[in-house]
């Protein structure tokens, strides 16, 4: 999120205050005094984590403490993981597998590559995997995992999302 | 100068390999430890060599290295290894009998009996270890004797020493790792060769790297054994091999290894135990530049500390001389205290 901000004291409580009552997560705070926009105001950029869904809640508060919103840029899904598939991915199903996957809404298969050797040999894939944050991520994790014993698929995953 | 009298009890590729080493660095070690290591006996499945007053170490690696140790002078035909660990005058067993998973014997009677005969125990025997941890552990400690096991997890790479010695003020939060060298050696030339998995076991097989039976390898049996000697001795857990979740190798394809190299990534068959919780053994993606992504046959441990943070440790995880190594290290180690 981009701010401008009065050059005066408690400008950036007031924009801060209402991140932190929503419940968000400041990630970080970059606070350039000496570069003023035409305006004669302060741009700040603020980088955090909330529940999407009080977002706009968020936004009539800053607004009302007389903050300028400039930019807002929404990054749904922070989190990637990649995994390796092997078995008979297209025969149980790919489609079933991915929308189980984009179905949970805080997780989405982002990349797919698929290599098929052969008929009657097991293709192997590699799946990208975007969730909203770690613990989503975990569950995503979790899920392939059921969706792949119970289609006898193996499942490799990173030794990063242990 | 402390003399020590050293039973061998199993004398293949590692005892044999032992006695050698023995005979090669004696003088190095009594030189620099004021110590003296002196094999008094031999255990073999057909019977023992029994010499009160010293084995030449490298004549008995020789005769074995042409299949005629029974021809040593001193050889008794016959006598169990059980009844000379109970009989002989010696202060330390090195059992080195091959590892048996299902029942632990012979080694599990083995090193029984030596530690209610007050003898200090050597070993590189995954399978007592992966059966009757807590029962050998705690024998050793009432009968006032020493229990070391370097050399059954990662050959020559030292973890379980490097803890004791070197970590001692750290909690030990995670571990994982590439724990056998045969594995490590499939996948990574099934990576680099583009080769499918039957034609690189044919070939490790020829090179002596796999066995002819090479499921205990492959299926991962191998890797939960010393995961679960990791979480006994370091983690202080109390597991033993039906608690770990095991996935082996031989499903991992050139086409998989390819769409993970393309992406930065190799496949690696890891054992991990993290916060312990459940161990696990499958192969895993591991990236290119992470300290974990050794190749060859080479075994790699990587542990999570409270203090020190991620330390990793690699080298061979198998061979008679690098074993050995860990080996004289414990024996070592047992004196200098």
């Amino acid at each position: 999120m981009n701010l401008e901000l009065k050059d005066m004291p408690g400008q950036l409580v007031l924009a801060l205050q209402p991140i932190s009552e929503f419940g968000g997560n400041i990630v970080s705070v970059l606070h350039q005094r000496d570069k003023k926009t035409p305006r004669g105001l302060i741009p700040v950029q603020i980088t955090f984590e909330m529940d999407g869904e009080k977002l706009k809640e968020l936004i009539n508060r800053m607004k009302s403490n007389g903050i300028t919103i400039a930019q807002i840029g929404e990054d749904r899904l922070r989190e990637k993981a990649t995994m390796v598939l092997i078995g008979h991915i297209i025969h149980s199903d790919i489609r079933d597998t991915i929308d189980r996957i984009d179905s949970t809404r805080y997780a989405e298969v982002k990349d797919l590559a698929v290599s098929m050797p052969g008929v009657d040999q097991h293709s192997a894939a590699r799946v990208v995997i975007n969730a909203a944050g770690k613990k989503e991520m975990q569950n995503a994790i979790q899920l392939l995992r059921d969706i792949a014993r119970e289609k006898e698929l193996l499942l490799i995953e990173s030794i990063e999302e242990a | 100068m402390k003399k020590v009298r050293i039973l061998i009890i199993g004398f293949g590729v590692i005892g044999s390999g032992v006695a050698r080493a023995i005979s090669e660095k004696r003088e190095f070690i009594s030189d620099k430890y004021g110590i003296d290591f002196e094999v008094v006996g031999i255990g073999e499945r057909d019977g023992c060599v029994v010499c009160p007053e010293g084995i030449d170490a490298m004549e008995a690696y020789k005769l074995k290295q042409e299949g005629a140790l029974n021809k040593h002078p001193c050889w008794k035909d016959g006598v169990s290894s059980i009844d000379l660990i109970k009989g002989a005058n010696a202060d330390i067993v090195i059992e080195a009998t091959p590892t048996n998973i299902n029942s632990g014997e012979p080694g599990l009677s083995h090193m029984m009996a030596a530690f209610n005969t007050k003898k200090h125990v050597v070993t590189s025997n995954k399978g007592p270890l992966t059966i009757a941890f807590q029962k050998l552990k705690k024998t050793a400690e009432k009968n006032g004797v020493q229990f070391r096991f370097e050399a059954a997890v990662g050959g020559a790479m030292p973890v379980l020493n490097l803890v004791r010695e070197t970590l001692q003020a750290n909690e030990i939060l995670g571990i994982e790792g590439i724990l056998n060298g045969t594995c490590n050696y499939i996948l990574t030339r099934m990576s680099t060769e583009g080769l499918p998995y039957e034609h690189v076991l044919s070939e490790a097989q020829e090179l002596g790297i796999a066995e002819a039976d090479p499921t205990y390898d492959v299926d991962g049996i191998d890797t939960a054994c010393k995961l679960v000697i990791l979480a006994n001795a370091i983690l202080g857990m109390n597991v033993s091999y039906k608690d770990v979740d095991v996935t082996g190798i031989t499903q991992i394809s050139p086409e998989a290894l390819k769409l993970a190299s393309d992406d930065g990534y190799v496949i690696k068959l890891i054992g991990e135990i993290q916060d312990r919780n459940r161990p696990r053994v499958a192969p895993r993606l591991v990236p290119k530049d992470h300290p974990l992504a050794v190749g060859g046959a080479l075994n790699v441990i990587s542990l999570r500390t409270d203090l020190a943070g991620e330390i990793t440790v690699t080298g061979k995880g198998a061979g008679a001389i690098e074993t050995s190594s860990s080996i004289l290290s414990d024996l070592i180690s047992i004196y200098k205290a």
